[in-house]
């Protein structure tokens, strides 16, 4: 599935994992202040091996590993970023934000605000997200919109190797700080990726993936794949077009809206949990600026408001899927 | 170089200015705050003057520190400009950080200022940051963090100093300890005597000196200044000091008796050091005066400027979030100020 808008690039198929691996390969090598840090990212190669043999390429200078307290090394890095560098932290699993919450709410998100504009903060910070693994609560959780919510702070989310690379880019080079939130599940999946080194998404631009006329899905992360195969099964009864968000702060509207203006009927899908988060504020953007255009009511799909559970049919019980959006597209469509 | 050297007769007359501006700063601030001019909490330095100024002038000019919430005495200690200083504790535009942070969040960065901070032990992992950044590109520097006895109960300081311990990077943890975590006693909240104790668990060095003594911060802060440099690394400094003041302007103290008070006013390290000079001839009752005159100047200077600098206007609270690169922040901000809030005129097009 090529993403829309790339025909023109020269591509190579990648996973998502080599995807991230080749980015932050090419932003090491590109800017001498970007360094990574993390917990096992180096010799080991990253827990779900992501940064992979890094280590080895720019020695421990440039990929190091962090003791194990998130609190430390989040402040280190939002320091570092203050005086001249450009971190990327690898932050294992999202649900370790809580650890440390607060460098990241009340130093790294405010900084550059309550200085009066005085400082930068190119701080990116990598996370995992979402269930599927059988993990258990602590290791499953899709956090982003705690992130995406705070001001000061931007969040994004890929769906695809190319959204991957491009945001990653985008991450890194920016002097704000960027959470980057990867779906665990995806690690594997593979698309075409530009090879263009200077292939970058800008922050705050969703992607239609697949264009239709009945009904728009905005998915995130391993949603936008189901989507897209739920899109295909459908084709010939039901044309939907299917967004990827990328982008959860700061959102893009204009796509969203324009694609409500010719489909009249919205789905939802994002792994957080139902109340308060992605999906409401998708919704809310929706509803202030393309009410008129609805001809259906907006249709939600995520996590029931509970933790991931173990237990594998727990765990798919909870977990949504392309099955979800199918049934949400059906009820309105 | 140390910004002043107290070897020299013209660092240590320096030094005296400096905690005599700051002694004047925050009896200034004080005294507004309590006029009802200042927003806000004020937390005052008066007192531990003898920390800040020793600390500062073992450093360079361009090395770093971070600070807590009793942050103004470091700023002066740091050489920063009274003048925008007060400007920020008044609220206004041409303060430190046009009005977005107050007494509380006075910063500049450039001058190796890091920000005074409103959660107690946010600094050390940040100044840790700065002295990562110092290590990989191989600066002539290093960081200083500022803490209270209060931070040393925070985990998030125990995970900043094992990581610039494990890494060897050039920063210096300082205690004031003040005998106070707000309004609880510090042996309460601590199951240690000497708060030095804690470099122990790191295998760095861990002393404890006398924070009224001007001196005895500035020789162990040159000596870890030294090690730093030397890529020994961090240095975790008790500096035993007092507050004169309650913990915030308006606290009412009830939680300690006035001869404790008294007896640490009897120890002032301004009067004491400024004694000092007297015994060495180099200062005389007259040169004290003097100098209490130019401070006491220097601060009317910047309290009239304060208060003829001009309120941000609202829409300035827009300002600062992110960096250039994000158009659409700004132009969402603007869209809700200007047209407020989108375009209902289109409503039934599709």
């Amino acid at each position: 599935m090529a993403s829309a808008g790339l025909e023109a690039e020269q591509t190579e198929t990648m996973t998502v994992r080599e995807a991230i691996r080749e980015t932050l390969r090419e932003e090491l090598d590109r800017d001498e202040d970007v360094f990574l840090m993390g917990e096992d990212i180096a010799t080991m190669g990253g827990v779900l091996d992501v940064t992979g043999d890094l280590h080895e390429q720019f020695g421990k200078d440039r990929v190091r590993d962090t003791p194990i307290g998130e609190s430390g090394f989040m402040g280190a890095a939002t320091g570092a970023a203050a005086t001249g560098s450009r971190p990327v932290v690898e932050l294992m699993f999202s649900d370790f934000i809580g650890v440390a919450m607060e460098q990241t709410m009340n130093q790294m998100a405010k900084m550059r605000y309550m200085f009066g504009g005085k400082t930068e903060m190119p701080v990116t910070v990598r996370t995992t997200e979402g269930g599927g693994m059988g993990a258990a609560s602590q290791h499953s959780g899709t956090v982003h919109a705690w992130i995406a919510h705070f001001p000061g702070l931007m969040a994004v989310a890929p769906g695809t190797p190319a959204a991957a690379k491009g945001l990653l880019k985008s991450a890194i080079r920016s002097d704000d700080p960027v959470f980057f939130f990867e779906n665990k599940m995806i690690y594997e999946q593979s698309g075409e990726v530009p090879t263009d080194e200077e292939f970058t998404i800008p922050l705050g631009e969703a992607n239609v993936e697949r264009e239709g006329s009945d009904v728009t899905v905005v998915a995130t992360q391993r949603l936008v794949g189901e989507s897209l195969s739920v899109a295909d099964d459908l084709e010939g009864d039901t044309d939907v077009e299917v967004i990827d968000l990328r982008s959860l702060y700061p959102l893009d509207t204009d796509t969203i809206v324009e694609s409500l203006n010719k489909t009249g009927r919205l789905v939802v899908a994002d792994e957080s949990p139902l109340s308060y988060g992605t999906h409401a504020e998708v919704v809310a953007r929706a509803v202030e600026n393309a009410f008129y255009s609805l001809d259906a009511p907006i249709q939600r799909v995520g996590v029931p408001d509970t933790h991931m559970p173990f237990s594998p049919p727990l765990e798919g019980e909870v977990l949504p899927g392309g099955e979800e959006v199918r049934d949400a597209i059906e009820r309105i469509v | 170089m140390p910004s002043i050297d107290l070897e020299t007769e013209a660092g240590r007359k320096e030094a005296l200015r400096r905690m005599l501006t700051i002694r004047w700063f925050d009896e200034t601030a004080g005294e507004r705050f309590a006029d009802g001019e200042i927003p806000g909490f004020v937390h005052l330095y008066i007192g531990e003057e003898a920390v800040g100024v020793g600390a500062c002038a073992a450093l360079e000019e361009d090395d770093y520190i971070t600070s807590t919430h009793r942050g103004h005495g470091h700023c002066i200690a740091k050489g920063l400009d009274p003048k925008p200083m007060m400007a920020e504790l008044y609220g206004k535009r041409d303060g430190y950080c046009n009005g977005k942070g107050g007494s509380m969040h006075i910063a500049d960065v450039d001058a190796g200022m890091l920000g005074a901070n409103g959660i107690v032990g946010a600094g050390p992992p940040l100044g840790t940051g700065a002295a990562l950044t110092i290590d990989r590109k191989d600066e002539d520097r290093v960081a200083l963090s500022f803490l209270g006895d209060g931070a040393v109960a925070q985990g998030q300081v125990h995970s900043a100093v094992n990581l610039a311990a494990t890494w060897d990077l050039p920063v210096i943890f300082l205690v004031e300890n003040n005998g106070y975590g707000e309004g609880t006693p510090a042996d309460e909240q601590h199951n240690v005597e000497n708060l030095s104790a804690t470099a122990g668990a790191y295998n760095i060095p861990g002393i404890t000196v006398d924070g009224m003594d001007v001196t005895a911060v500035n020789e162990a802060v040159s000596e870890a200044r030294k090690r730093a440099r030397d890529g020994k690394g961090p240095t975790f400094i008790e500096a035993e000091t007092y507050r004169f003041h309650g913990h915030f302007e308006g606290d009412e103290e009830l939680y300690r008796e006035d001869d404790e008070v008294e007896r640490w006013e009897a120890r002032d390290p301004i009067d004491s050091f400024a004694e000092r000079l007297m015994d060495r001839g180099e200062l005389t009752d007259d040169g004290f005066e003097e100098l209490t005159k130019e401070a006491k100047s220097t601060i009317e200077e910047a309290l009239e400027y304060a208060l003829d600098a001009e309120e941000p206007t609202p829409q300035e609270a827009y300002d600062d979030m992110f960096g250039a690169d994000v158009p659409e922040l700004t132009r969402f901000a603007q869209q809700v100020r200007a047209d407020g809030g989108p375009d209902h005129d289109n409503g039934g097009e599709r």
